[in-house]
This record gives structure tokens, C-alpha cells and sequence, in this order.
């Protein structure tokens, strides 16, 4: 709003009432999208508040402790948060305006993503296999929508990775290009919160006694 | 067909021919008159080639304040199928004494009351609120346009499909019949095995889209877009209660969206969140569902209050009392809004602590909303007040919501609620704040700004018919149930033994009767005012001699809003501009900068509403094909860059001359 003052005028002149020439509003893409990741937050903390309540309701089945295995979840977590990492340095090529290493580190990122979402479909087989699906107890239930919910999630940050790849290749580093670059970087990070949230509270404190 | 039994049920999955309501004789008779209605329709679209037109200058229109116009004939459609819900209710309840069982049998009423329930809130108050805002606020703010306006359009064309939805269950299977909010384990698959919940679950979770991202998009709006000069606490307050009710939609609707997707997948996956077996906890959904249920009456609440801020300021001709309290009182009722939930549910058993803070924290909301109330007062005090339409709705408003408000006081108290829970006593109530507060403010809203949208007014005669009507009938058919609700009688019921009541349902569905005369002298005075739209003619673009910024410009506003960008010193800026003896500029435009149409949110919504048609009719087949084309053209239409165009100057000038010669005639 730097017209502002200008529109004020001082107090010998007479009150401006409109702005001469064209006004050019600011872009609201950023704020716009950081909105709407709030309000995916919040679905997710349904989803985690579903969990706090019934994330102990085994109902004879299995517990947290018996099958949720850390190692693989560690390995997991690894590659989302390097995947982070590395969406970081794409977003800094990107400021440099050097395509080929920005489409370089988001590669790297987008196939740490889909490791991710390898090791975590392995997990929901194996324990589906074992008779601890999603229908077996509520605990399982909110566990397996909370975890699924984030991994659909990271499977649609994939696609939107790929798509914009295209659009970066078909038409450069222009401002839109950019812009929506940073639109998917805040939403990668945001998953990578959340998915510490996930972490720490499903699978850390699930295998306490 | 019937050599391939396998192959029709994967094609048309659960959905058979005895899935239509052949057999009853209600059902057909509306779907023939329906049919009949709207083939007329279509004719006289197509009759006087109107399908470019709409197509071109509505559907695909990214113009807030078309988009606006169209939210509010939505509701207005939508109005009168829950409006019939109601008298067909009222009728039932009416005649259901005794031997006589009525007209209505119980699986027909139940859909009946869930129907009218989740059409007014989400397909008729939540539009008109959505349209309301979308029309007045950017033009309030001194802007061309919102935020986001391809997503604009595509949250209107995803309402659309929500109600589409609603509708075809009228037709095609059945509508739930568990209540307005589904509370499982009533709506679980094991007691509604039924496409009922279904159709409600994807309709909600559809139009749910729709909302959530117009409230984002309102939101950055209102944030990023204001003109020059308008600091938060210059801003009108009718969008002072627009930026408010969006935070509230992207911070409650999102609560729904999940509390319905682990509510639809018990129902087709078998979970275990809300079951009575393995677990589930069904008083978590209903936790969850008033967590986002109660802000939502915000929602609709706060637009309708900024509604009446602006109208007692202008027919008072003075300046709102008490600008800075008001804006305070929003806030607070915000932020208050999402410590109540637990009182829809008192009697879960939650403790006399936790009934407690409930209790407190909801009459704790009386204090900014009654200092609201005493704002406007002070504002009506010594004004010179002129008794148009838009005034009488408030001053109408006014005395039914106070009344409203304390029987809402009444219900805070948990001992009380323990007796009038779930009684006729909460129905009276809420229909109490919700017609005599939101709806009373939407038609004030609708009668204000009508000229705005048109440039001509809506004719009073009319308008004061239907506000007698309404305000009479909402009386007749509301007071009774205070009453009975006192006596016990109990919601949701079709059948009634004690004759002695029979009385006072016959006052109220008088009262339906009376709200019906309402409903049609509203319809007629849209006829007419468009019939004599000459005589009703308004070139200034104020007729009512305003103080905010929508009424400096042209009635209607060019596609543009402000040839120049207005400048803001003051709350009431149009008030000052017209004190200054402002001038419009006559000449030194620039081309100006706008968003281009596009179909993309209509064709997006379409494939939705089959979508959510193959969902709740379990054709997986159509449902993979639907859910991929929507993928498909949603990532197709981001690699559209050409979104923007330049209207030239020289058409700039062009609309501003016709205007100056129009007021030059004044």
C-alpha cells in the first residue's frame, strides 16, 4: 500500500478521492493457498483427535505396540524429511532461475516421495495380511485414515510435482511457474509436519507400553 | 439385460428400476409437475435462444456479482422445495391425531424432515449468505473483482451440484431420514442400509467444496485487496461480518469434511469410528459434527448482522453507532463461537463441570450480540428514519431475535435443557433466530442491494406484502411450539395420540399457510418490479442515498466495478465523497485489467455431481471413470495461462460517457 500516503495528500490539499493511473493489487496466490493448507490442517487434526480417542480401542484385536514396527517407519520418515531437504534446494536453484538443477532436485524430491509411499503401501499390505486391516478395531480404523490420509496426500503432492515438471519444461521459470512452485513447496512441507505429528504421536508413543 | 445380471450390476451397481418411487403417489404427482416445470423451462430457453446467452454472460462467468446474482437464485429455487417440505410437515402434524394417521407415512416424513433441515441450511441460507457476500463485499472494498475468480465460479458450480444431488434423491432412491446431521449409528450402513445417507454424505461433502474454497477465496479477498486508504478498521461492516463468517468457514467446514468422510467410510469400507461394535465411539461424531455444526450458525448469523448495520445506517441517515464496538462484538461472537458446541448435547452425560462451562460460554454470547442490538437502537434514536422495505425487515428482525436469543439463553442452562432437549421447544427456537435473524437479514439484503444488481428497484408493495406475511406467519406457526414444547412434545414425530394438542399444530400450520402468502407475494414482486422496471428505474446508482462504496458506481456496476480505484479516508467513504462534492473523472481512463471466462468450473462440476452419483449408487466403474476425468481436467486446466485480458480505454470511456449522460438527465 505505498500509495496510501499519496492518496492521504497533506492537510492543504483537498482529499483524493481515487488513485490516478492503475492500481495494481497485490497477488494473493500465496496467502490464498497458506489458507487453505490451514484448513487442511484442521482436517487433519479431526483425524488426529479421532485417533487420541480411539487409538486405544483394540476391541481384542492387536495393539499399536504389536504391530507397528519402527524400523521401517524410520527409514520412512528419512525419506520424507530429506525429501523436504531436497524440494529446498529446488526452490533455491529456482531463485537463481537454473532450471536444469531445480528439475534435478525435483526429481530427487518427487522419487523420495514415491519411496515413501512404497514403503508405506508394503506396511498397509503386510499388516492387511496379518489380519490388522482397517476394519479389525476403531483403533485401526483411525489409524489407518490418519496414515492413509497423509499418504494420499504425498501421492497427490507426486502428481502436482509432475505436472508442474511439464509446465516448467513447456514454458520456463516464469512468474506463474514460480509461483506455483512455491504453492507446492509449502504444501510439502506441510505434509512433512504433519507427518511428524504422525510419527511422534501414532507410531512413537503407539509402542509405549 | 436380464441375461447379464453380473454386468448390469456393474454397470448401475445398487440402482434398479424399483429404486424409483413408482408407488408413490405424492413422489409422482411432484415429479410430473416438476418434469412439466421444467421442460417449460428448457423450451423457452431454447425458445428464444437464450442457451448462448446464458452460457456466455452467466455460467462460464467469473464476474463476482454474477456469480453473486446466481448463488441467490439457488437459494431462491431451493427456498421453495424446503419451504414445501414445511407445509407438507406442518399439514402432517396438523391432521395426524388419533385414528387418523395423515397423509404421510413415517418413512416418507423422516426423509421429509431431513431434507428440509439440511436444504435450508446448506442449500438455501448458505447460498444466499455466499451470494450476498460475493456480490456486495468486493464492491464494498473498492475491487474489481475477488481474489480467485475462476474458483469463484467453480465453488458456485459445486453448490449447484451439491443441490443437484439433493434433488435427484427425490426422484432416484430415497433421502436419508436420520435428522439433519446424520447421527450414526442411526446412519450407519448396519440401521440405513439405504442410498439415503449416501446421497446426503456426497452432497454435503460436495457443495462442502464449493464452500470451503469461496471462503478462502472471500478471505484473501478482503485481506489483500481493499482499496487505498481502507485500513480494517475503515472497512464497512457488512465486510467487517464477511471477513469474520470466512474464517469461520475455513476453520469449521473442514471439521465436516472429515467428520463425514470417517462417517462414509464406515458406511463403504467397514471402519469402525462411529459403530457400536469393535471400538467405535459414535458420540465422537457428534462431537465432531456441532464442532464444525455450531460456528456454522454463525455463519449465516454475522452476514445477516453486517446486513442490518448497513441498513439502519442508511435509513436512519446517520452514521452507525458505535462502528468500533461493533466491530469488537463480530470478533468476540467469532471466537466464542467454537466454545459452545457441547451445548447441542448436554445430555451426553459429560458432567455437571462440562455442562457448566457450556453453559457459561453460550450465555457469555449474549453480551456482544445484545450489544449489537443496542448499536442499532442507538443508531435508530434520533435518526430520520424512513420505513422502506429493508428497514422493516430489521426493525422486525430486531424484536423476533431478541426473542429468539432469550429462549436460546433458556436452553444454555443445562437443568433446563435436560427437560426441553430435543423438544419442540428447540424447534421453535432455532427456527426462531434463523428465520427471524438470517433469513429476515437476507431479504433485507435482497431488497437493498436489488437495485444495485438491476438498476431498478423491487416494487415496495410487494415487498411489504410478503414482509406481513412472513412476519405474521412466522409468529402464528412458531409460538405454538414454544408451547408444546413445554408440554414435551417431542421433534420428529408424524403421529400424535392426545387430541388436546391438536390445536395448537392447527394455529402453526396456519402460520405455514400464512409464511406460503409470504413466498408467493415475494415471487409476484419480483414479477411485477421486472414488469414495471421502468417506473422503478434508477440511474443514479444510490437510490437510497448510501454511505458505502458499492454505491458510487453505476447501477448495475460495469463489469470493472470503479473506473479508477477509489481512495478511502473515512468508514462511511461514499457519505464523505458526497459531502466533498466528489467528481467523477470524465476522462483519462486506462485499460483496465480483468479475468477471462471459463467453462472449467461448470464442466468440473458436472463431472462431480456424476461422481457422486456413481458413489452413492456403488457403480464402480462410472465412479473410477468420473473421479479420473475429474483428475484429468482439473490438472488440464492449470496448463491454461491465458486466463487475463485488457478492456481498452476506449471502452472504459465508452460505459463512463453513457453513464455521465444518464445522470445528466437526473
Amino acid at each position: 500500500m505505498s500509495d496510501t500516503s499519496i492518496a492521504m495528500g497533506s492537510p492543504s490539499e483537498p482529499l483524493r478521492f481515487h488513485v490516478e493511473g492503475e492500481h495494481h493489487v497485490e497477488n494473493g496466490t500465496l496467502l490464498g493457498f497458506w489458507l487453505y493448507l490451514m484448513s487442511d490442517c484442521l482436517v487433519f487434526a479431526c483425524l488426529f483427535a479421532a485417533y487420541g480417542v480411539l487409538g486405544r480401542n483394540y476391541a481384542g484385536g492387536p495393539t499399536a505396540a504389536q504391530v507397528l514396527e519402527l524400523p521401517v517407519v524410520a527409514v520412512n520418515t528419512t525419506l520424507l524429511l530429506l525429501s523436504s531437504i531436497t524440494y529446498g534446494f529446488a526452490v533455491l536453484e529456482m531463485q537463481q532461475n537454473r532450471r536444469a538443477p531445480m528439475m534435478a532436485w525435483l526429481t530427487v524430491t518427487g522419487l523420495l516421495g514415491a519411496g515413501f509411499i512404497g514403503l508405506e503401501l508394503t506396511e498397509f499390505a503386510h499388516l492387511i495380511s496379518i489380519g490388522a486391516g482397517p476394519q479389525r478395531s476403531a483403533f485401526l480404523s483411525s489409524f489407518f485414515t490418519l496414515v492413509g490420509t497423509h499418504g494420499l496426500h504425498v501421492t497427490c503432492g507426486i502428481i502436482w510435482l509432475i505436472t508442474l515438471m511439464v509446465q516448467v519444461g513447456k514454458k520456463g521459470l516464469i512468474p506463474a511457474n514460480k509461483r506455483r512452485l512455491m504453492c507446492l513447496s509449502m504444501f510439502w512441507h506441510f505434509l512433512d509436519v504433519v507427518w511428524v505429528g504422525v510419527f511422534s504421536f501414532v507410531y512413537l508413543m503407539g509402542v509405549l507400553p | 439385460m436380464l441375461a447379464h445380471p453380473d454386468l448390469t450390476q456393474l454397470i448401475f451397481g445398487r440402482l434398479t428400476i424399483d429404486q424409483l418411487p413408482l408407488h408413490e403417489p405424492i413422489v409422482v404427482g411432484t415429479f410430473i409437475v416438476v418434469a412439466l416445470l421444467g421442460a417449460a423451462l428448457l423450451g423457452a430457453v431454447t425458445y428464444f435462444r437464450l442457451w448462448g446467452y446464458l452460457w456466455h454472460e452467466w455460467f462460464t462467468s467469473i464476474d463476482h456479482k454474477k456469480i453473486g446474482v446466481m448463488y441467490i437464485i439457488l437459494s431462491l429455487v431451493m427456498l421453495l422445495r424446503g419451504f414445501s417440505d414445511a407445509i407438507m410437515m406442518r399439514a402432517q402434524q396438523a391432521i395426524s391425531f388419533g385414528h387418523s394417521t395423515g397423509y404421510l407415512p413415517p418413512f416418507h416424513y423422516d426423509q421429509i424432515f431431513t431434507a428440509h433441515g439440511v436444504i435450508m441450511i446448506f442449500f438455501v441460507a448458505m447460498p444466499m449468505v455466499t451470494g450476498i457476500m460475493n456480490f456486495v463485499m468486493p464492491l464494498q472494498i473498492g475491487a474489481r473483482d475477488v481474489a480467485f475468480p475462476f474458483l469463484n465460479n467453480f465453488s458456485l458450480w459445486m453448490t449447484i451440484s451439491g443441490a443437484v444431488l439433493v434433488m435427484m434423491s427425490l426422484f432416484v432412491g430415497e433421502f436419508a431420514r436420520t435428522g439433519w446431521l446424520a447421527y450414526p449409528p442411526l446412519s450407519d450402513i448396519a440401521a440405513s442400509p439405504d442410498a439415503g445417507v449416501d446421497y446426503y454424505i456426497w452432497a454435503l461433502q460436495i457443495a462442502g467444496v464449493g464452500t470451503l474454497l469461496s471462503g478462502v477465496n472471500l478471505l484473501t479477498t478482503i485481506i489483500k485487496m481493499r482499496a487505498p486508504g481502507m485500513t480494517l478498521m475503515r472497512m464497512p461492516i457488512f465486510t467487517w461480518t464477511a471477513l469474520c463468517t470466512n474464517v469461520l468457514i475455513v476453520a469449521a467446514f473442514p471439521v465436516l469434511t472429515a467428520a463425514l468422510a470417517m462417517l462414509a467410510l464406515d458406511r463403504y469400507a467397514g471402519t469402525n469410528f462411529f459403530t457400536t461394535m469393535l471400538g467405535g465411539n459414535a458420540m465422537m461424531y457428534i462431537n465432531l459434527i456441532w464442532i464444525w455444526g455450531h460456528p456454522e450458525v454463525y455463519i449465516l448469523i454475522l452476514p445477516a448482522f453486517g446486513v442490518f448495520s448497513e441498513v439502519t445506517a442508511t435509513f436512519c441517515r446517520k452514521r452507525l453507532f458505535g462502528y468500533a464496538s461493533m466491530v469488537y462484538a463480530t470478533v468476540v461472537i467469532t471466537v466464542l463461537s467454537y466454545l459452545v458446541w457441547l451445548h447441542h448435547f448436554f445430555t451426553m452425560g459429560s458432567g455437571a463441570s462440562v455442562n457448566s462451562f457450556f453453559g457459561i460460554t453460550t450465555m457469555i454470547i449474549s453480551i456482544p450480540t445484545g450489544a449489537k442490538i443496542f448499536n442499532w437502537l442507538f443508531t435508530m434514536y434520533r435518526g430520520r428514519i424512513t420505513f422502506e422495505v429493508p428497514m422493516l425487515w430489521t426493525v422486525a428482525f430486531m424484536v423476533t431475535f431478541v426473542l429468539g436469543g432469550m429462549t436460546g439463553v433458556m436452553l444454555a442452562v443445562p437443568p433446563a435443557d435436560f427437560s426441553l432437549h430435543n423438544s419442540l421447544f428447540l424447534v421453535a427456537h432455532f427456527h426462531n433466530v434463523i428465520i427471524g435473524g438470517v433469513l429476515f437479514g437476507m431479504f433485507a439484503g435482497v431488497n437493498y442491494w436489488f437495485p444495485k444488481a438491476f438498476g431498478f428497484r423491487l416494487d415496495p408493495f410487494w415487498g411489504k406484502c410478503s414482509f406481513w406475511f412472513w412476519v405474521a406467519g412466522f409468529y402464528f406457526a412458531f409460538m405454538p411450539l414454544y408451547v408444546l414444547g413445554f408440554m414435551g412434545v417431542t421433534r420428529r414425530l408424524s403421529h400424535f395420540d392426545d387430541p388436546s394438542l391438536q390445536i395448537w399444530f392447527e394455529i402453526a400450520a396456519f402460520g405455514a399457510f400464512l409464511i406460503l402468502l409470504g413466498i408467493l407475494s415475494m415471487l409476484m414482486q419480483f414479477y411485477v418490479s421486472f414488469r414495471d422496471r421502468e417506473r422503478l428505474r434508477d440511474v443514479t446508482g444510490d437510490p437510497w442515498g448510501g454511505r458505502t462504496l458499492e454505491w458510487s458506481t453505476s447501477s448495475p456496476p460495469p463489469k470493472y466495478n470503479f473506473a479508477f480505484t477509489p481512495c478511502i479516508h473515512d468508514i462511511d467513504a461514499w457519505w464523505q465523497m458526497k459531502q466533498h462534492r466528489y467528481q467523477r473523472p470524465l476522462q483519462g481512463f486506462q485499460p483496465i485489467h480483468m479475468p477471462k471466462n471459463t467453462g472449467a468450473g461448470i464442466i468440473l462440476a458436472g463431472i462431480a455431481t456424476v461422481f457422486g452419483f456413481a458413489m452413492i449408487w456403488y457403480m464402480w466403474p462410472l465412479a473410477i471413470i468420473s473421479f479420473a476425468a475429474l483428475i484429468a481436467t482439473a490438472i488440464g486446466h492449470t496448463f491454461n495461462y491465458h486466463r487475463d485480458y485488457y478492456i481498452p480505454a476506449d471502452e472504459v470511456a465508452r460505459v463512463e460517457s453513457s453513464r455521465t449522460e444518464l445522470l445528466g438527465h437526473v
